[in-house]
């Protein structure tokens, strides 16, 4: 769905937000398909720092992104207290490596601000928007961004 | 699938495909021996075709289609005898057909009829007598409208006598009798009399019986074939006597208008979902049309449970529960029953390769007058199975193959008669299983491989240096190099330098081998050993820097625990080892990989593998951790492609493992080293 004829027409939204470092962050609702615990992952051979591998989903090989890791705010040091969320868009499903889940929030379209200008290149490629509430800032990440990014073409296959 | 027509036309293409096997089969029956049954079949698929084809308004497929049954009918009615040459043109037809079904499937432009279409024609104008409903504009030679003048002036003096008498088989499969008698009154003017005698009262009547006859009087003049046809589909289900009306219309008795006939109590509510046309030749056995989604989601699941299994069966043992006790029976129990239902499921996704090699003798056809070469096709082992998704990519690499046969191997028929050869080239193509693997070879009885040119190309094109020394299989497998071709000129059937490296690349990926079997004048032999499904892998797990890894059992030759004697520095970063005399290029997996902390290969395992095209290698690994059979899981889908590794597996812990891929890891050997002399092929 076309998340901007949304924000037109003022529809209400749903997002799991979550905290990776000190920032919180959101997720579109509709794009998050479970919540685990970390588990170790398989490593991936020749992947980018933000790749953590690839855990078994019940059968399906998900690969695990680290999220602060592909903001550019360095790896996560993992423990068990970790949280994997899954998410499908992009017709992919991958597993977002973050520091924990806070809540479920529900905004207007129009309590979404655009990106500041002076937000840092590699997140900002990412982010659809804010969402300013009382006390706190959450970033509003488009999933179908990340998980587009992810599966680039590989210099790899072409040689 | 939310238009309901969209559907049909679907079922219709689909059926159209099968038909389509069913005339192509029956037509090289047909070659070597006509016989009744034979020409039956293949005039009911081209018949269905046509009807179902007008019902879309697929009128250039519906024309041609007609031109070609006309003649089909006219050689079931021995009007028209199945010589060589009709033969021959009734398969170029159905070759057209084909291209007619496909164009009206694709919406692309209708192929031309050409000379087929005027050849059919000729061959119905001159033959035929038997009337054209459609009158096709094929049919010029043929006075059909002044006959159509004779039958409605005619006094009604001249006709047929028919007795139908239905079998319960006519009303098992769906047919209607007031149907068929409805088409007969089509004919002309039709008397139709019901013999209800055999009809038992109430409380002995079956409802699965058929008791009803109908003695009937047509009154057209029109030829007895045309009668036939009327009860085409029905043949052998009824007794059917056509005599022809000598004397007027005497005493018949209970003459009933038609409307009247209709059975009230017709036992017709007995029919099965099989087709009447479709009770042809090899008596088919009842099959289902699934979803192939379905069918992979029971594999998938299938798999998910071997692995469930073997990670329950891990615990136990952890457990330190002896085998012999009760759970350790189940268990076992367990494992053999699941072993089963994974064989019959993956029983469920083969095919027999038939549906590949059916469109060979076509594509030889093809080449045969492009070439203007003699070639006889043989299939062997066409009932042989194997999984659909590796029949489905097998065809262009059987293509390729026979189209190279053909072009490449086979000489011209002088050529071959001066080489005292028969002028007729044979390419076989056969299929068979072969310890848990199917062998596919494609033969010809050519020129064979002329190594002397292959390797003068080779050199030519910089592949190897010019003072190369290479065994005589070393040289074969030459064109297997990308950017080889041995054509001495470029020709739009084969060499355009894209040939045997695309081929044994997809084969490679089917996780299957190629081998050259070459006798240079007496011919070529290429075999392909393809497993017999994608699913699952025989591999040996090993274990490099800490992480586990599966490497295809298939690639594998020996392993070995090096000495460091045994191990040699050769050029910058590379090692060769010493294989009991001969010098094999050594690869440190793990640092390819990018794994830490992997042990060096003098004191960890060292596993010979074959690659393609690159010879042996020697994998160096830390340690070897067991071998198994492993369900492949792509990670493609939701990650993307990585050099080295083909896919992965989980394993009984339920952990992920990554599978190797030997061929990958080569070109990643490649790619770092980046000395195009490297791993040059080795002696084996």
């Amino acid at each position: 769905m076309d998340q901007r004829q949304d924000d037109i027409a003022g529809v209400r939204r749903q997002f799991i937000t979550f905290r990776s470092g000190a920032q919180e962050f959101g997720a579109d609702i509709m794009a998050i398909r479970e919540i685990r615990g970390w588990t170790e992952t398989t490593p991936l051979p020749h992947a980018p720092d933000y790749v953590r591998g690839v855990i078994n989903l019940r059968g399906v090989v998900l690969p695990v992104v680290d999220l602060k890791a592909r903001l550019g705010l360095g790896q996560t040091q993992t423990n068990p207290k970790h949280v994997i969320v899954v998410v499908q868009a992009e017709s992919r499903t991958i597993g977002l490596l973050v520091d924990a889940v806070s809540d479920i929030l529900t905004v207007t379209a129009g309590e979404i601000q655009p990106t500041p200008e002076l937000a840092r290149e590699t997140q900002s490629a990412f982010v659809e928007g804010i969402a300013v509430l009382s006390e706190r800032m959450v970033t509003i990440l488009g999933m179908d961004r990340l998980v587009g990014a992810l599966v680039g073409p590989d210099a790899a296959r072409a040689a | 699938m939310t238009d309901p027509m969209e559907s049909i036309r679907q079922t219709y293409f689909q059926e159209c495909e099968e038909l389509l096997l069913a005339m192509e089969e029956g037509l090289l029956a047909l070659e070597s021996g006509a016989d009744g049954e034979t020409i039956n079949a293949v005039f009911r698929a081209v018949h269905s075709i046509k009807g179902s084809g007008g019902a879309f308004g697929f009128e250039a497929l519906v024309h041609f289609a007609h031109g070609f049954e006309t003649v089909m009918d006219l050689l079931r009615s021995g009007g028209l005898e199945a010589s060589g040459e009709v033969t021959a043109l009734l398969l170029r037809a159905g070759d057209l057909l084909a291209d007619h079904v496909a164009a009206a499937r694709d919406g692309g432009a209708a192929p031309e009829d050409g000379e087929v279409g005027a050849a059919l024609a000729a061959l119905a104008g001159v033959d035929s007598e038997a009337g054209a409903e459609f009158a096709p504009a094929d049919f010029e030679g043929l006075d059909f409208a002044p006959m159509q003048i004779v039958v409605e002036d005619a006094p009604p003096s001249q006709g047929w006598r028919i007795r139908f008498a239905p079998h319960a088989a006519l009303y098992a499969n769906a047919n209607e009798p007031a149907l068929l008698l409805r088409a007969l009154a089509g004919l002309g003017e039709l008397a139709v009399a019901a013999d209800l005698s055999t009809l038992p009262a109430l409380e002995a009547l079956s409802p699965q019986a058929a008791y009803f006859a109908w003695d009937m009087t047509l009154a057209a003049d029109v030829p007895r074939e045309a009668v036939e046809e009327v009860f085409e589909f029905v043949t052998g289900q009824c007794d059917l006597d056509i005599v022809p009306l000598a004397a007027p219309v005497g005493d018949m008795p209970q003459v009933v208008p038609l409307e009247q006939v209709v059975p009230q109590a017709a036992p017709e509510k007995t029919e099965k979902p099989d087709r009447p046309d479709k009770k042809d030749a090899d008596a088919a056995r009842p099959t289902i049309r699934v979803d192939l989604d379905k069918v992979d989601r029971l594999v998938n699941l299938v798999g998910e449970l071997v692995i469930t299994q073997a990670m329950l069966s891990q615990r136990v043992a952890e457990c330190k529960i002896p085998r012999a006790s009760s759970v350790g029976n189940g268990l076992a129990e367990l494992e053999h029953l699941l072993r089963e239902l994974q064989d019959s499921v993956m029983a469920i996704r083969t095919q027999p390769v038939k549906s590949v090699f059916q469109r060979m003798p076509r594509l030889v056809r093809e080449l045969a007058a492009q070439t203007a070469k003699k070639v006889h096709l043989v299939l062997e082992g066409e009932a042989t199975e194997v999984d659909k998704t590796v029949i489905e990519r097998l065809g262009e690499p059987l293509t390729h193959m026979i189209r190279n046969a053909v072009d490449h191997g086979l000489e011209g028929p002088e050529e071959r008669r001066a080489a005292g050869k028969p002028e007729e080239g044979t390419v076989t193509l056969s299929a068979e299983h072969r310890g848990g693997r199917i062998v596919i070879e494609v033969a010809d009885d050519g020129r064979g491989i002329d190594r002397a040119r292959v390797r003068q190309k080779a050199v030519e094109r910089g592949l190897i240096p010019a003072g190369a020394t290479l065994s005589d299989e070393e040289t074969d497998n030459l064109i297997f190099m990308p950017g080889f071709s041995t054509a001495k000129e470029v020709s739009n059937i084969s060499g355009r330098g894209v040939g045997m490296d695309v081929v044994r690349r997809n084969i490679v990926d089917l996780g299957g081998r190629i081998v050259i079997g070459n006798s240079p004048r007496q011919g070529s032999r290429f075999s392909l050993t393809l497993p017999l499904t994608l699913a699952v892998l025989d591999g040996m797990v090993v274990a490099i820097g800490g992480q586990t890894f599966v490497l295809p059992l298939t690639h594998i030759v020996e392993s070995l625990k090096p000495r460091a004697a045994d191990i040699q520095s050769f050029g910058r970063e590379r090692s060769l080892l010493n294989v009991r005399g001969a010098y094999v290029p050594l690869v440190m997996t793990g640092e390819i990989l990018n794994v830490p902390d992997a042990r060096p290969p003098s004191e960890g395992v060292v596993i010979l593998v074959e690659s393609q095209g690159t010879g042996r290698l020697a994998l160096a690994v830390d340690a070897i951790l067991g071998q198994r059979q492993v369900v492949i899981k792509s990670f493609e889908d939701n990650y993307r492609h990585i050099g080295g590794i083909a896919a992965a597996t989980i394993l009984g812990d339920g952990r992920v493992a990554l599978i190797l891929d030997v061929d990958g890891i080569v070109a990643r050997c490649r790619d770092r080293i980046a000395d195009p002399n490297d791993l040059q092929p080795t002696g084996t």
